[in-house]
């Protein structure tokens, strides 16, 4: 069974004033989330990813829908209860939203005093998370003396203290430098890998949910347009916005304005050579090319990897006489994908 | 200036009521503001325990008696301090309408910094399955302390101005001292004495403020 699942779930919000229509933030979304899963949630700003994970925890009910958390249903549940159940889901912020009234220390056990626990258990606890996010030295320090890198490290230490079972990320990443980023995103891999902790991520970089991702849903108006193994949605993105969430990250196929920068530094045919994990080697279709006798150079592209599975586009400039061109693409389409630029 | 040290110690008794008034009317009207503060901070829309009647009514209270000035606000609610207190006039008295006239002010000090704390850090507690209540003890009202406290000097600052009109309904301390002693008799150095004493009151008073802020804040 799902740890999260939702069917058919919708957010909407009154009409911002009397002329106004209702916001439909979130539109008829399900999807689940098995246990030990990186979820990655992308879109842009405004596309209802932050709404949709706080349908997950319950800070925000939703208007019609059913959500259910490790089996329970939360819509229709007393506060009190939710309460109870948001003990269980760990959650980390943009903004890292820290205590800045409080040290590094009180920080990390305040939801441990919110779930009861006695003053020698938290001491305990908190010494464990503060060792595992590699902050011990600075458990007096209060969050304004910290870098944005250590106070996310503070914010997974807090969320993580109680736990849970589910950590919800959002956009935990985007107020990070490059390098800080993956030191986070590293953090929360051993998070997933050695607490088994199942982690929904929510953020506008398609970088994050490459590094970090199992599954991902695309969003876009509210509505989930995509979603699957991310190599699946990587290699072969459906959507023309996951498409160009794709594109930010992965080399595809040159759009018509790089093709024209192509064109005039490269003789030749210009053709896309599309590899997939298990799909024939590139060694193969580049001998298939020079026993045709062709001089072929790659001119643009790249190999990604994404899970330890490989997949890219390899953009050639071939020259040599059309037919045997033609021929031996032929062949080489009937093993990967070959996409000639018009 | 003789006159001065001929009344000397009676300087010094009313500036000790002075000092107890000012005392007096802090605690007694700083608690019932920080209750009547918070309750219209966690009861308006979209806060913490969102109660429309509630915050309403409050609202249109606090509205109605703030800007009231505190001379003709002595004298309206001088038959509610004989009927609690038991006298009208005096010290106590005064504290009785003080205390009003101060949580009313301090109230809205009070909500208007709250309003500042981020609404992230009361997201984060409510993730972490933190109550309401539990939220305004242990994160609203810490993570707005060090404003809360300028706040709060702001307002002795304005008690102390207050208590000076003490005298006019037979209460004792500085304002008092000054007008009988010295604005009556044709006595400029008395009344400038007292001013003066006022003067160094208020210093101390936001010397201490700024510095409680600045250790709470650690800037």
């Amino acid at each position: 069974m799902a740890l999260v699942s939702l069917t058919n779930v919708s957010k909407t919000y009154p009409a911002p004033d009397k002329h106004g229509r209702p916001v439909v933030a979130v539109d008829d979304v399900t999807l689940e989330v098995e246990h030990g899963d990186v979820y990655g949630i992308i879109g842009y700003s405004g596309a209802g990813k932050s709404t949709l994970v706080r349908l997950v925890n319950a800070l925000e009910p939703a208007s019609s829908g059913s959500i259910t958390f490790d089996g329970r249903e939360l819509s229709g549940l007393p506060e009190r209860e939710l309460r109870a159940i948001r003990l269980g889901i760990g959650m980390i912020f943009q903004q890292f939203n820290l205590f800045n009234s409080k040290t590094v220390w009180g920080n990390i056990a305040y939801p441990l005093k919110v779930a009861g626990w006695s003053k020698a258990d938290i001491a305990a606890r908190v010494a464990e998370l503060l060792d595992f996010v590699g902050l011990g030295e600075k458990a007096r320090n209060y969050p304004d003396q910290l870098s944005g890198g250590q106070k996310q490290r503070v914010g997974i230490a807090r969320a993580l203290a109680t736990s849970p079972r589910l950590l919800l990320a959002d956009e935990a990443t985007s107020a990070l430098d490059p390098e800080t980023t993956q030191e986070v995103l590293e953090l929360l891999k051993r998070v997933n890998r050695e607490f088994g902790v199942t982690i929904i991520v929510i953020t506008h970089e398609m970088d994050v949910i490459q590094s970090i991702a199992t599954k991902v849903a695309v969003m876009d108006g509210g509505r989930v347009i995509e979603d699957g193994d991310v190599f699946e949605v990587f290699s072969t993105p459906q959507n023309p916005s996951s498409q160009r969430f794709v594109s930010t990250v992965v080399k595809g196929i040159p759009s018509p304005a790089e093709l024209a920068v192509l064109r005039e530094r490269h003789e030749g045919r210009i053709v896309t050579i599309s590899f997939r994990d298990g799909d024939a080697s590139q060694a193969a279709v580049f001998l298939e090319l020079a026993n045709a006798g062709l001089d072929f150079e790659l001119v643009y592209g790249g190999i990604n990897d994404i899970q330890g599975r490989a997949f890219g586009h390899l953009t050639l400039a071939i020259r040599g006489a059309d037919a045997s061109i033609d021929a031996a693409l032929t062949s080489i389409a009937a093993r990967v994908e070959v996409t000639e630029a018009a | 200036m003789d006159r001065l040290f001929e009344l000397g110690s009676e300087f010094w008794v009313a500036a000790a009521e002075t000092l107890y008034m000012v005392a007096a009317t802090l605690i007694i009207g700083g608690a019932i503001g920080l209750v009547l503060g918070v309750v219209l901070y966690s009861t308006r829309p979209g806060s913490l325990l969102p109660n429309r009647a509630v915050f309403t009514v409050l609202n249109v209270v606090i509205n109605f008696f703030r800007p009231i000035p505190f001379i003709i606000f002595l004298a309206a609610v001088q038959p509610l301090a004989r009927y609690v207190i038991g006298v009208g006039i005096g010290n106590d008295a005064l504290i009785f309408s003080l205390s009003i006239a101060a949580s009313f002010a301090i109230s809205r000090i009070v909500e208007q910094n709250l309003i500042t704390v981020s609404p992230g850090a009361i997201e984060a507690a409510r993730a972490m399955g933190a109550g309401p209540v539990r939220i305004l003890r242990t994160v609203v009202i810490p993570e707005a302390l060090g404003p809360l406290i300028l706040g709060y000097t702001f307002i002795v600052v304005a008690i102390v101005d207050m208590t000076a009109m003490a005298g006019f309904i037979g209460g004792g301390g500085l304002g008092n001292f000054a007008l009988v002693y010295g604005y009556r008799q044709f006595e400029p150095a008395i009344t400038w004495a007292a001013l003066l004493l006022i003067v160094i009151f208020v210093q101390a008073l936001q010397f201490l403020g700024n510095w409680l802020a600045r250790k709470v804040m650690r800037r």
